[in-house]
């Protein structure tokens, strides 16, 4: 068999994924309100263009964008503004947030009807200016502004895109869906960041276990010289952009650099479906793919969201066990964020809601590090994660940077693998803000 | 915009609270969540999973102990294994904290405490080698992950400066006559004398309980690495390195012994495989990790070819114990994406 492209170290957690791969993505019925904070997105908070009282149509844009780095906020569905107000976010904290109450009729995207268009003959910065416009951020789960991405300084061209479909936490099947029911989306999304970038070769990252996926993309790229379906192996965290430039590319992304830094745009394959909806028919980012998993959900689905649609929602949608339910966690078991309410809504940066027992998700008991060195040799960034979680413990900031701790990711191999369950990513975010602190100071 | 004003900044919360865990906070509908830090996915192996592990690939060495020295053996296991546990209860007890003798730690330095101890040794001091073990070689220190030294050698060496002859009085295997100074090593170093190698490999030679049998510990070692229980690069490493040093004086002067003699006489592999493996007391750094086995080998060589003592293993692993915070520090790893220094 031929060696399937990955990078070194890493873990292979259950995929978890069967009960959600198979499932056609839904849309659901709009919700009677949605909450949209008004920070959905790395950079910037916006700046809302509503009050109280005012009627919006789905699409309107109700926030704008702060800065550069930031992405305008579009009404996720048609209805009356109630109120603009604190309220908690899922990624923790309390935002101001944008409340819509809905008139709960369906509505399909009426903005535009499908324009024949060549991403390759739009120019650049005309692409860039409508991903802004529509407020596209990275749907992977890290919510960089997309515009941002496909606008590379004149010092560092872009030679390559990639595209991608990993998808390596386990339950999610978003983007393994997206692949499968747009495909030519996904393409189309992915010329055109080839065009705005500016770059000549593109891949298509797969992993193994979605071997449909990598058939149907290679039949659709068969006619295209400068695109190529890469196979990887299944593994986490693969769907990492360092990880996935090392893997395709055989490039290492320099210490605290990004893939830009090395000539590589990476891209979700949901973010390039976002992007050719907006080229295709001017909509603007109102919804997104939703996993809603676990195993007291009854019905486990992918479902097409609005925005700002709470959490409470899914409850009913997909039957959960509320008796038996214990976390609730919004994105992947790997790097989600625990929830302690279901008053929060779905924002850019939900890949999934995952609804798990007490006895699956990690137990809160802690034992005394044994140092076996298991996080050391599963860090996919080579990085000491037991010397971290020990230097934080102790309080010794100054030396954390000898071990390199802001270029951990927090994906999570290391408390993933940690016999003692030691809070290992806990303790070294901690230390990651204690280390920016000193140097702001 | 007046609710522009209003603050969006997080307060950056203390290390206590961000510490705080398993926080039960009431949903709205009634139903408490339970919030903890990513990943909310963990592997089932536990830290007492590792320990009983480790008890399990060392039932072969054990058995070859009682095959070969019969009650001797059992009685001098049980000796130990009962001091140690008895001991670590007894300081957690004084210290007022959680008594931890059910996670297989004790049990392991016990059992490995018999396994280098002569089989005539009486019982008493067996008693006072493992109570040193757990009591000045790990407790004192904060006990399991925190102590310096690997317990059952500080124990050994404890009762080597303490009891000289007593830990140097041995017996035959299966005729359990006691004779003196006749380890294999002993009979290279002072009598110039060689042992079969097969006698060697099967255990049927004297020497403490557990490093008789080669056989025995490269089944278990199979087990402990095969399970990833132990990391492969230290015993490899140690073993090599002593395998290729003995080697080249061998080819110098074949009265130091050869290097197949090396390997499987006295404690290397019982050491290389149950000692130098024990995760708390060696690097954590894949670099250093192979400097620890690299080093230690080196050591055994210059102790048994020069030094006043017949084997070396002991010896050696204690004093890379010493070195391993600095070998830690002097081998972080070059991460991804940057450069070394």
């Amino acid at each position: 068999m031929m060696r399937l492209r990955t990078f070194s170290q890493g873990i292979h957690p259950a995929h978890k994924k069967s009960s959600t791969e198979d499932k056609k993505i839904r849309r659901i019925s709009p919700p009677k309100e949605v909450i949209l904070p008004l920070q959905q997105h790395i950079g910037a908070p916006c700046q809302s263009l509503v009050k109280r009282g005012d009627e919006v149509r789905k699409g309107d844009k109700i926030a704008e964008a702060g800065a550069f780095v930031s992405a305008p906020i579009h009404a996720s569905i048609s209805g009356k503004i109630t109120a603009v107000e604190l309220n908690s976010h899922p990624a923790g904290g309390k935002f101001k947030s944008i409340f819509i109450r809905g008139t709960g009729k369906e509505e399909d995207w009426e903005g535009g009807d499908e324009k024949k268009v060549d991403p390759s003959e739009l120019e650049p910065q005309e692409i860039r200016n409508r991903v802004k416009e529509a407020g596209i951020v990275g749907l992977g789960g890290a919510t960089f502004p997309t515009h941002v991405k496909l606008t590379p300084p004149k010092n560092k061209p872009v030679d390559t895109v990639i595209l991608n479909g990993c998808e390596c936490e386990p339950y999610l099947t978003g983007d393994h869906r997206l692949m499968l029911e747009k495909p030519e989306e996904c393409l189309f999304g992915l010329k055109a960041i080839i065009r705005a970038a500016g770059a000549r070769r593109a891949y298509v990252g797969i992993e193994n276990n979605k071997m449909g996926a990598i058939a149907l993309f290679r039949d659709k790229v068969a006619g295209e010289e400068n695109i190529e379906v890469i196979t990887l192996r299944t593994k986490y965290p693969q769907g990492g952009e360092k990880m996935l430039v090392k893997a395709i590319l055989n490039r290492e992304v320099p210490s605290e650099g990004i893939p830009l830094d090395v000539g590589v745009v990476v891209s979700n394959v949901g973010t390039a479906v976002a992007i050719a909806e907006c080229l295709k028919f001017n909509k603007p980012l109102v919804e997104r793919v939703v996993t809603v998993s676990g195993s007291v959900v009854r019905k486990p689905a992918n479902l097409l969201v609005p925005l700002g649609t709470p959490f409470a929602t899914f409850l009913e949608e997909c039957d959960v066990d509320v008796g038996k339910m214990d976390r609730v966690i919004m994105g992947g078991p790997m790097m989600g964020i625990s929830q302690s309410t279901f008053q929060v809504p779905v924002v850019k940066g939900t890949t999934a809601i995952l609804v798990l027992r007490r006895e699956e998700a990690r137990p809160p008991l802690e034992d005394t590090c044994i140092r076996c060195a298991q996080c050391v040799d599963h860090c996919p960034v080579r990085l000491l994660p037991a010397e971290l979680a020990r230097l934080v413990k102790a309080s010794k900031w100054e030396r954390l940077k000898d071990y390199h701790i802001m270029d951990c990711m927090e994906c999570g191999c290391c408390a993933y693998v940690c016999p003692a369950r030691i809070p290992i990513i806990q303790l070294i975010k901690l230390g990651k803000a204690e280390v920016q602190t000193k140097d702001e100071e | 915009m007046r609710e522009g004003k209003t603050t969006q900044k997080e307060e950056k919360p203390s290390p206590k609270k961000v510490l705080m865990r398993d926080k039960k906070t009431p949903a709205p509908e009634g139903k408490i969540l339970t919030v903890t830090a990513a990943p909310h996915i963990v592997v089932t192996r536990t830290v007492p999973d590792v320990m009983w592990g480790v008890v399990i690939s060392l039932t072969p060495v054990v058995a070859s102990s009682i095959y070969y020295f019969k009650w001797l053996a059992v009685g001098l296991i049980l000796t130990c294994l009962i001091a140690s546990l008895v001991t670590e209860a007894l300081f957690q007890l004084a210290r007022g904290k959680r008594i931890t003798i059910y996670d297989g730690s004790a049990i392991v330095a016990g059992l490995l405490m018999a396994m280098i101890l002569p089989p005539h040794l009486p019982w008493w001091a067996a008693v006072l080698g493992s109570a040193f073990a757990m009591a000045i070689g790990k407790q004192i220190f904060g006990g399991l992950g925190y102590n310096i030294f690997n317990p059952a050698l500080i124990g050994r060496a404890f009762l080597m400066t303490t009891f000289p002859v007593l830990m140097t009085t041995w017996t035959n295997p299966i005729t359990l006559d006691t004779i003196s100074g006749a380890t294999p090593l002993g009979m290279l170093k002072f009598e110039h004398q060689t042992v079969s190698l097969y006698h060697l490999f099967t255990g049927n030679v004297s020497g403490s309980l557990g490093e008789a049998s080669a056989l025995a510990i490269i089944i278990g070692g199979i087990y402990l690495l095969g399970r990833r229980y132990a990391d492969w690069r230290t015993p490899l490493s140690y073993v090599a390195t002593v395998v290729g040093l003995s080697g080249l004086f061998w080819l110098i002067n074949p009265g130091y012994g050869s290097p197949s003699f090396h390997l499987l006489a006295g404690g290397l592999m019982l050491g290389a495989i149950f000692m130098a493996t024990d995760p708390v007391t060696t690097p954590i750094t894949k670099r250093g990790r192979w400097l620890f086995g690299v080093g230690a080998g080196v050591l055994v060589v210059v102790i048994r070819l020069w030094g006043s003592y017949p084997d070396g293993v002991m010896f050696s692993i204690l004093l890379m114990n010493a070195l391993t915070p600095l070998v830690n520090r002097y081998t972080i790893p070059v991460q991804m994406g940057g450069r070394r220094k």
